[in-house]
């Protein structure tokens, strides 16, 4: 296969790749002229054409969220999602710690197509470089008259304010990062009101990532045919993928979607193989709410259609972290349950307990005194918590179930020796312990 | 089981104390009002202005935020105690977030947490006696390529390994990021609504505020 050229990394390792001089120096800014030239819905049409998904992790086409906008509507908000805190993905963080201004870009390029007046960048609190490089980046923009008022010399205005989080999972589920927004809890909303009809304020409001709006200058620059020529049919355009764990050179590399697990772990270019002649053991490859492969799987494209094929919710994130053979699953399972029981927001009954019963009965297997039953009592409470849609206001008990039951599902076998290895007694001394 | 008792029978604030936040500071999260429709969604720009401040964010704060941004004092403490980045008691001046997600776990995450604890002599979410150095650990910070990593206040350390921490901890500038700073939540040019009140100086008006306490 012929090298890629990187599109959304392709200032990644340029000197002061962060300002406006550089950026525009090589090339940025033009996909903007281009789109203020034409009409709003022609925007919309174009990056619909495009059929750019969303890459924050649902895959929803984004020139059809913006087109579910009501048509009479007086106002419209943007919101920025750059609350990337779906473990192990950092690829957001990449694009704007290297590229800020490709972000701002396509902020305007989106708040045109949708007619928003504001824009909100939501960033995590936890990404404190990333701040000020984004802050001085939209200083900057504003100094150039790149925002603010009639930009470009047409009649379309765009404020863009940098708003931080404060340290929430579900601030990254769009109606959660609205409420934060406007100053409280980070409580999904229950959908309709869909936020294109009733968002942020009770204005109409769309949500887009990061990633899905850094690739939004270059589908106007280059064209909607361009991007459709990347990648397979259904997966259009250039993808960023992040591989962590044990690998030689574990990073955020970027693609098109034809890419397998197997690739991403081994290539040369990509992750350069295992680390001190370790294997691999399990691989979460869609950011771990997308659920866990086993070594026979990673043949898996990483697509928007392929994950379902192998018992994933999707493609996710995108970003793999490679588990070797030198770590116990227990101790994976439980870091996971964890990571729900405290992310959960408390809101939905069956998802606040169920996370919670799912962390202790896997610290429960973690901690040695596990039996076997508990394995089927984990898939028994993970099963009443999500795989019904429409029962819970988000997708985070979903997100909580598919983990849970691929890795038992999949490494049962390994799970159930390690539980029939362990010393006698130990239930009776942690029961003692915790009482 | 034990319980912990908090005696509720004094006011949490006195009425008549003097007033915790400056003017000037007050002014700036006013500045903030022409961003969006409501006030209360300045509420976490607020929030992190007075945290930055003050250190952490104490009753009488939430009270004069509450009457600044014209709602309930317990809608403060609403917003507050869902997230994990605000303190409503003091912290050390530094503040170490150990990540422990799941690559960063089996990375080695593990072993420096215990490290932490061991050098520190502290276990999560307690501080230092001499108030150097909290310890807190967070989800994921984002920087699972560098597994394992540690945030001491703004600053990522990556790819800590257990013979680094004592290292770390020793070094004053641990928690200084390289990167320009912007002034925080300063109005960008072009924003003429709040151009009368980006003469303050935040650095010298949180000095003030460090000085004072």
């Amino acid at each position: 296969m012929a090298a890629f050229e990187p599109v959304l990394l392709r200032n990644r390792g340029v000197e002061q790749s962060t300002t406006l001089k550089v950026y525009e120096s090589r090339g940025g800014y033009q996909g903007v002229r281009k789109a203020l030239k034409q009409t709003p819905d022609e925007v919309v049409e174009e990056v619909k054409n495009a059929n750019l998904r969303g890459r924050g992790g649902a895959g929803f086409p984004a020139g059809v969220k913006w087109s579910f906008l009501p048509k009479d509507r007086t106002r419209t908000l943007l919101c920025v999602n750059a609350d990337e805190s779906e473990p192990p993905t950092f690829c957001n963080r990449i694009l704007m710690e290297t590229d800020p201004h490709q972000l701002i870009e396509g902020t305007i390029i989106a708040g045109f197509a949708t007619q928003s007046q504001t824009a909100y960048i939501y960033l995590r609190v936890e990404f404190h470089e990333q701040f000020h490089i984004v802050q001085k980046a939209v200083e900057e923009a504003y100094a150039a008259g790149y925002l603010g008022k009639k930009i470009f010399g047409s009649e379309y205005s765009l404020d863009i304010y940098v708003h931080r989080g404060a340290g929430a999972y579900v601030c990254g589920e769009e109606t959660g990062l609205i409420e934060s927004l406007e100053g409280k809890r980070g409580w999904p909303r229950i959908k309709p009101p869909f936020p294109a009809v009733e968002g942020l304020f009770g204005q109409p409001t769309v949500v887009n990532n990061v990633e899905t709006l850094s690739c939004l200058p270059h589908i106007l620059e280059r064209g909607a045919e361009w991007f459709t020529s990347i990648g397979p049919d259904h997966s259009a355009g250039p993808k960023l993928f992040c591989v962590s764990g044990p690998v030689k050179n574990p990073g955020c590399y970027e693609g098109p979607m034809t890419i397998s697990v197997r690739d991403l772990i081994e290539r040369n270019d990509l992750g350069g193989g295992m680390r001190d002649g370790k294997k691999v053991k399990c691989v979460l490859p869609g950011g771990v709410s997308m659920g866990a492969l086993s070594v026979d799987e990673l043949d898996m494209k990483l697509d928007f259609a392929d994950p379902r094929n192998y018992g994933l919710l999707g493609l996710g994130t995108a970003a793999a972290v490679v588990i070797d053979e030198s770590v116990d699953m227990r101790m994976v399972l439980q870091n996971l349950a964890r990571f729900y029981g405290t992310e959960s927001c408390g809101q939905c009954t069956q998802c606040r307990e169920g996370t919670s019963w799912m962390y202790k009965i896997a610290t429960r297997i973690a901690s040695g005194a596990g039996r076997i039953s508990d394995l089927d009592l984990l898939l028994e409470t993970a099963r009443n918590m999500g795989m019904m849609p429409g029962y819970s206001i988000c997708g985070l008990p979903d997100g909580a179930t598919y983990p849970i039951e691929t890795i038992i599902k999949k490494f049962r076998p390994e799970l159930e020796a390690s539980i029939n290895a362990q010393a006698p007694g130990k239930a009776e001394a942690l029961f003692t312990v915790l009482n | 089981m034990s319980w912990i008792t908090v005696n509720r029978n004094e006011p949490a604030i006195d009425p008549n104390a003097p007033p915790i936040l400056s003017a000037a500071l007050c002014e700036k999260i006013r500045s903030l009002f022409p961003r969006y429709d409501t006030k209360r969604a300045v509420l976490l720009p607020a929030l992190h202005m007075v945290q930055d401040g003050l250190g952490h964010i104490p009753w009488q704060a939430m009270k004069e935020i509450a009457d600044i941004l014209e709602i309930h004092p317990s809608d403060v403490i609403d917003t507050i105690s869902f997230y994990t980045h605000f303190w409503t008691h003091p912290k050390g001046m530094k503040v170490i977030t150990a990540c422990r997600s799941v690559s960063c776990e089996t990375m080695g995450g593990v072993a420096v947490l215990l490290e932490l604890k061991k050098q520190l002599g502290i276990g999560e979410h307690e501080t230092t006696p001499d108030g150097r150095f909290s310890l807190v650990t967070e989800e994921c910070l984002a920087g699972c390529d560098h597994a394992p990593c540690l945030l001491i206040n703004e600053k990522l350390h990556r790819c800590v390994k257990v013979e680094d921490v004592g290292r770390i901890l020793a070094d004053d500038n641990n928690d200084r990021i390289s990167q320009k700073r912007s002034d925080l939540f300063d109005a960008p040019a072009g924003d003429s609504k709040s151009k009368d009140v980006s003469g303050l100086e935040s650095t010298s008006d949180v000095a003030e505020m460090k000085a004072s306490e």
